[in-house]
């Protein structure tokens, strides 16, 4: 049977991968952030996950305000990168798990998560950044991606606690699936930041941390963050972070932290990273 | 920005809220219209010809024409849609996070370089007034 082993949450600030695109990781500016990546590379490299289901928001790339799925799952052989306004990212196509992504929907739906089924569905920097950091400049993605797409541009984006508990769906819906491969699961986005407004440039290095630790210390208070304090204390952006409790919700109660880094700034993001894996992996 | 929300008391932040959103649908799918290349092409050709395609409001139209892009996020934009003018406009975030805030480019460069906006004395509009 298919495992769900392990959960990477990450930011997926765009200008990180324009970074790797541009051979500009060692740069003084990007240096501290992409040293800090390195040790999850090497953890990529030494795990092989056989498929990673990606948790990430689309910036007005494959769905506009046409069309608001709250949560859309990718059920396609392959998802290419979306033009965002200059050109797609020259990355490569990234490679889906149709016949598993069909079964998460199907067990999901039966679990009362009304999913979007997206046939076509172009990937922006939110799926493809979390990529380059984790896998670098390959000629071909590592491995198969499932994109898990949720709505945190409008508001109200869903709840931490039903994040959390869609993670939960998910592991079940993996762990059914008869095959022997190893999944891992991704939640993108945030940490602290605010791009719009007289406000903008907010960071918040204390929630960031505190976040980062309540991972494995406390997951009960970051399933209960409402939208006001995400809004609040992280930033009008921060509220990405909901897409980590899904990741979370994933994984066994007890996972243990593997890896984190965290650094100020990237553009304008508390950019965080961290490696969680279960026990019994 | 409406102000009966348990979020109108955050300075500086126009939360895209349903109210938002419905005044801003049409100006914020003429931004989305921008990841075309060809409607790119269009909008350089004349900005105020391309414009007159979408049914926007003459103070949204006004805005966009003047790279206003604080009355852009008051009359319902989303950010993540304008910045799609600011990408066709060659802008990065920090240029226009420096815009929004009322400061320069360097100034807003070197605040992100020294940690960010802090949070203390940023999370209640009464910490703007005094």
């Amino acid at each position: 049977m298919a495992k769900l082993f392990a959960g990477i949450g990450t930011s997926h600030v765009p200008p990180i991968g324009g970074a790797v695109d541009h051979d500009a990781t060692q740069t003084d500016y990007w240096k501290p952030l992409f040293d800090g990546y390195e040790p999850v590379k090497a953890w990529m490299e030494k795990e092989k996950p056989d498929v990673a289901i990606i948790v990430y928001n689309d910036h007005a790339s494959a769905f506009s305000l046409k069309l608001i799925p709250t949560f859309a799952i990718g059920v396609a052989d392959q998802f290419a990168p979306a033009d965002e306004g200059f050109g797609p990212r020259k990355v490569p196509v990234v490679q889906g798990h149709s016949k598993l992504a069909w079964h998460i929907a199907e067990s999901l739906i039966f679990d009362e998560f009304d999913m979007t089924i997206a046939n076509e569905l172009p990937v922006d920097h939110g799926l493809t950044v979390p990529l380059s950091i984790t896998c670098g400049k390959p000629e071909e993605w590592p491995c198969k991606v499932i994109p898990l797409c949720v709505n945190v541009i409008q508001y109200p984006s869903p709840t931490g606690n039903r994040c959390f508990n869609l993670g939960k769906a998910i592991r079940k819906a993996v762990e059914s699936f008869d095959e022997d491969i190893k999944v891992a699961i991704f939640g993108t986005g945030g940490m602290s930041h605010q791009l719009q407004g007289e406000r903008a440039g907010l960071v918040n290095p204390a929630f960031d941390k505190a976040f980062l630790d309540d991972l494995t210390n406390d997951v009960d208070r970051l399933i209960n963050i409402s939208h006001v304090e995400y809004l609040r204390e992280a930033g009008s952006e921060g509220a990405e972070l909901v897409m980590w409790m899904i990741m979370r919700g994933a994984l066994d109660d007890n996972a243990k932290e593997i890896y984190r880094h965290y650094h100020v700034p990237a553009s304008n993001t508390g950019a965080g990273i961290i490696v969680l894996e279960n026990e019994d992996k | 920005m409406r102000t009966d929300r348990d979020y109108s008391d955050i300075p500086g932040t126009y939360v895209f809220d349903p109210e938002h959103s419905r005044q801003g649908y049409h100006l914020n799918m003429f931004c989305m219209s921008l990841n075309e290349a060809k409607n790119r092409d269009e909008f350089r050709e004349s900005e105020t010809h391309y414009l007159d395609k979408f049914p926007v409001t003459p103070e949204q139209r006004k805005a966009v024409l003047e790279r206003n892009w604080i009355d852009m996020l008051r009359l319902g934009g989303n950010f993540y849609y304008t910045f799609k003018i600011a990408i066709f406009d060659g802008l990065t975030m920090q240029e226009v996070g420096a815009a929004m805030s009322g400061v320069s480019k360097e100034t807003f460069q070197k605040m992100m370089l020294d940690g960010g906006r802090q949070i203390d004395g940023n999370r209640y509009t009464s910490e703007w007034k005094k």
